[in-house]
């Protein structure tokens, strides 16, 4: 269970993120759905405690993130693909997180072939990683503790079409066993694809929420004609959001 | 679930200092280039073979370097960004940065073995091979001088590497800062007479001599110069580490 309560985030004179409410409940897969720079990253960022609230509050399984003791095991997260050190192996990336966790080292072994890294590409250093590469090997340390939740930011970015079938297939069993997998994108259908709710953040606030047969139902429409709808009359320091959305679009389409 | 006992993240912190291409290689260049200059004392240099003189001759590359491990300790979290990881992996940041202070002093104190270990292996060469003869006599208060004063220096590394949070950045501070105030007590009268009380290069000297033959004053210098140099930038690079943002760019 993740819970965002009026959870807003100042920078000076600008609100990244602005009064975000919503939840993302067990045995649900719940779509983070905006533009880029509409708040996304920074609202998952605060819901695991490394952004400082401005105001409100953020609750991962009833607590705020920083209150969880060894949150590894609890919590999945993955943030940025990129965000490795280019001079470690994937493997020894993996084993320090299981180390810290407390998990052992075969654990590292099965989510290496959970995520479909072979032994000799564990063995290599992340500089050599292909985007898709690393998004797997993020994923993996996400699932190392064997977590309730998962918090994935943009996971599908850079991963084949048969690497996003398979995402799929691995967040809907993560859910129906009954775990929380918040999941933020830009691929719209994707997002359609696979989440049973859909919060759409636009210039930091939320424009929609519901289930996602709602609010397709609703506008009778795709979730794109919707988005883009949604967002179009938002535009924040100087960028076009709606320009953004039809660039994933067409990426999406590719 | 229980925490993550302090222990184990102070072993992951000291893997994380040697499982990668540069660190693994700083520590490798940093011992070669320690056992370069023992080899030119004691094969090119005139005379000054005696296991103490090469003792001393190890400081130099030891203070100019082994702090860069401290450095790199604390700043690869926002370099390489692997701090979106750490910080949620244990987001109890203190302890980590903790953490980074203790796996950084225990690399310290194997180094400062390494560096004795060469010393005297070099003397031992100079004994075995030219005509000099074995000298091995050294104050116990140079050793373990010696062992504070690395303990020092490497603490002093975490601490600008966490103030700093940038590679490039700290390392410039860790150098520049203290030799540009060397130079303005050099310089300036009034500061000179006080530079022992608040210089940290000129408080420390005496430790690495003979620590066991310092007077209460010398003590109180190095008590001062540290907490100007060393514990005023790790209490501010601790509050900066629980306090900031971890962003990804």
């Amino acid at each position: 269970m993740i819970t965002a309560d009026h959870l807003t985030r100042r920078y000076g004179d600008v609100t990244a993120v602005g009064n975000v409410t919503f939840e993302a409940r067990p045995g649900l897969v719940t779509g983070f759905l905006g533009p880029n720079g509409a708040g996304k990253s920074t609202t998952m960022r605060m819901l695991c405690g490394l952004t400082p609230v401005t105001s409100g509050t953020a609750h991962v399984l009833g607590v705020p993130f920083r209150e969880l003791s060894n949150p590894g095991r609890r919590v999945g997260v993955l943030l940025d693909a990129a965000a490795q050190h280019s001079g470690r192996t994937g493997r020894e990336a993996l084993t320090l997180s299981a180390m810290l966790m407390g998990v052992g080292r075969r654990r590292v072994t099965e989510v290496l072939e959970l995520v479909g890294l072979t032994a000799k590409e564990a063995d290599r250093r992340v500089k050599g990683y292909s985007l898709g590469m690393r998004q797997r090997l993020g994923i993996a340390n996400a699932l190392l503790g064997e977590p309730e939740v998962l918090i994935l930011d943009e996971p599908a970015n850079g991963l084949d079409p048969a690497g996003i079938r398979w995402m799929r297939d691995l967040l809907r069993d993560f859910a129906r066993s009954g775990g929380t997998v918040l999941l933020s994108s830009h691929l719209l259908h994707e997002v359609e694809r696979v989440a049973d709710e859909i919060v759409v953040i636009g210039n930091g606030r939320i424009v929609a929420q519901g289930s996602t047969e709602v609010l397709l139902s609703h506008s009778q429409r795709s979730l794109e004609d919707l988005f883009l709808d949604l967002t179009a009359d938002v535009s924040r320091d100087g960028t076009d959001p709606a320009a953004a959305a039809t660039d994933s679009a067409r990426e999406d389409a590719r | 679930m229980t925490a993550i006992p302090f222990a184990r993240l102070t072993l992951v912190e000291w893997r994380k200092q040697l499982d990668t291409s540069a660190g693994l290689w700083l520590l490798i260049s940093i011992a070669l280039v320690t056992a370069a200059v023992l080899a030119v004392m004691a094969f090119i240099g005139e005379g000054a073979t005696s296991f103490e003189a090469l003792y001393f001759g190890t400081s130099t590359p030891m203070a100019l370097l082994l702090p860069i491990v401290g450095i790199l300790a604390a700043t690869s979290e926002w370099s390489q960004r692997t701090g979106l990881i750490t910080f949620t992996l244990e987001p109890r940041r203190t302890r980590v940065g903790l953490a980074k202070l203790v796996s950084a002093l225990g690399s310290g104190i194997v180094f400062f073995g390494v560096a004795v270990f060469l010393a005297a292996t070099f003397h031992l060469a100079v004994v075995t091979f030219t005509d000099a003869t074995a000298a091995w006599e050294i104050p116990a208060g140079a050793l373990w001088g010696g062992l504070l004063l690395t303990a020092v220096y490497m603490a002093q590394g975490v601490a600008f590497g966490a103030l700093i949070q940038n590679t490039a950045g700290a390392i410039v501070a860790f150098f520049a800062l203290p030799t540009a105030f060397t130079l303005i007590g050099s310089l300036v009268g009034a500061v000179r007479d006080a530079m022992p009380w608040i210089d940290l290069t000129t408080a420390t000297e005496p430790l690495l001599l003979d620590a066991g033959a310092m007077t209460g004053e010398q003590w109180a210098h190095v008590a001062t110069a540290s907490a100007i140099w060393l514990l005023l930038p790790l209490a501010l690079g601790l509050v900066r580490i629980a306090r900031s943002e971890i962003k990804s760019s």
